[in-house]
């Protein structure tokens, strides 16, 4: 039963089954596999397909596996601030800290990144009131769609990605 | 189950995991009842070209998916995707099929979430 070989070659097998899982899920699935498009539709080959356009982009490790901001940041797409005007875009630079999280790390919250696709009306004062510790955020609000879950989860990053958001150590009393 | 298979299942099932471009909205509020396919909207697609604030803001699409009520009507009138889609800014309303590509059957909602499968109620 516990024959060396026989080890070896399951090993191999899980290692080629990972390798499969890991290289697959790292691309971008076509439209006709997508379970979204109709196979049949003539939108296919017409409409571009996500490899073409992500692949190109700086990448990160979730979602799109696009890093967004740097894409902007670094002038490799210049997405429009406006229908037909040119207008730029209310870039703001502070961050916001949010210290009331429990075991988890503080969140650091950046407006600059968030500024670069938003306008401050996006958030304030239908989502988010512009006092800090005025809003009554938590998890399980941001799981359920509210708050940052507006979009992270959505479109912007996932949830899955805690650090991203709880990047600042508590200090040690 | 062996660890090895074990292993090897994780990995084929990341596989299986991969489907909707991530942010993907599928609109079937109104659609397939109209005898038409489900519209795929790609946010990726979109994203590449304008900031969320033109379409979250300017055109008035809310931030919450199946929340937003557009007729055909509303678009040949230019408004909410006709804002772009009329011949002028992107391919306009003739081309049925590039917009209503969707499987039958489609549910209304945001598609492509990671491991969280995103928020629940969406």
């Amino acid at each position: 039963m516990s024959k060396p070989w026989r080890h070896g070659i399951r090993a191999g097998v899980a290692a080629l089954g990972l390798l499969a899982g890991v290289a697959v899920a790292g691309y971008w699935v076509p439209l006709v596999k997508d379970n979204l498009h109709d196979p049949e539709s003539p939108a296919i080959g017409v409409l571009q397909e996500p490899a073409e356009a992500l692949s190109k982009l700086p990448p990160d490790p979730a979602g799109n596996q696009v890093d967004w901001i740097k894409a902007i940041e670094d002038g490799v797409i210049q997405p429009r601030t406006g229908l037909h005007s040119r207008e730029p875009m209310r870039i703001r630079d502070d961050f916001i800290l949010l210290e009331n999280t429990g075991e988890m790390p503080m969140v650091r919250f950046p407006h600059r990144s968030h500024t670069l696709w938003l306008d401050c009306k996006n958030c304030h004062e239908k989502y988010f009131v512009s006092r800090a510790g005025a809003n009554p955020i938590n998890m399980y609000k941001i799981l359920q769609g509210e708050y940052c879950g507006r979009c992270h989860g959505a479109v912007a990053f996932p949830l899955t990605e805690c650090k991203r958001c709880h990047s600042v150590p508590r200090k040690k009393d | 189950m062996g660890r090895w298979s074990g292993i090897a299942l994780a990995g084929l099932l990341l596989a299986g995991s991969a489907g909707a471009e991530y942010g993907d909205v599928v609109l079937n509020r109104r659609a397939e009842s109209e005898g038409m396919p489900p519209v795929i909207f790609p946010h990726w697609f979109h994203r590449i070209r304008f900031r969320c604030k033109v379409c979250h803001l300017e055109l008035g699409f809310e931030m919450r998916a199946g929340s937003n009520d557009v007729t055909m009507q509303d678009i040949i009138d230019g408004k909410f995707c006709g804002a772009c889609h009329n011949d002028e800014i992107a391919w306009g309303t003739e081309n049925c099929d590039l917009c209503h590509s969707g499987r039958p059957g489609l549910e209304t909602g945001i598609r492509g979430g990671h491991a969280t499968k995103g928020p629940g109620v969406w």
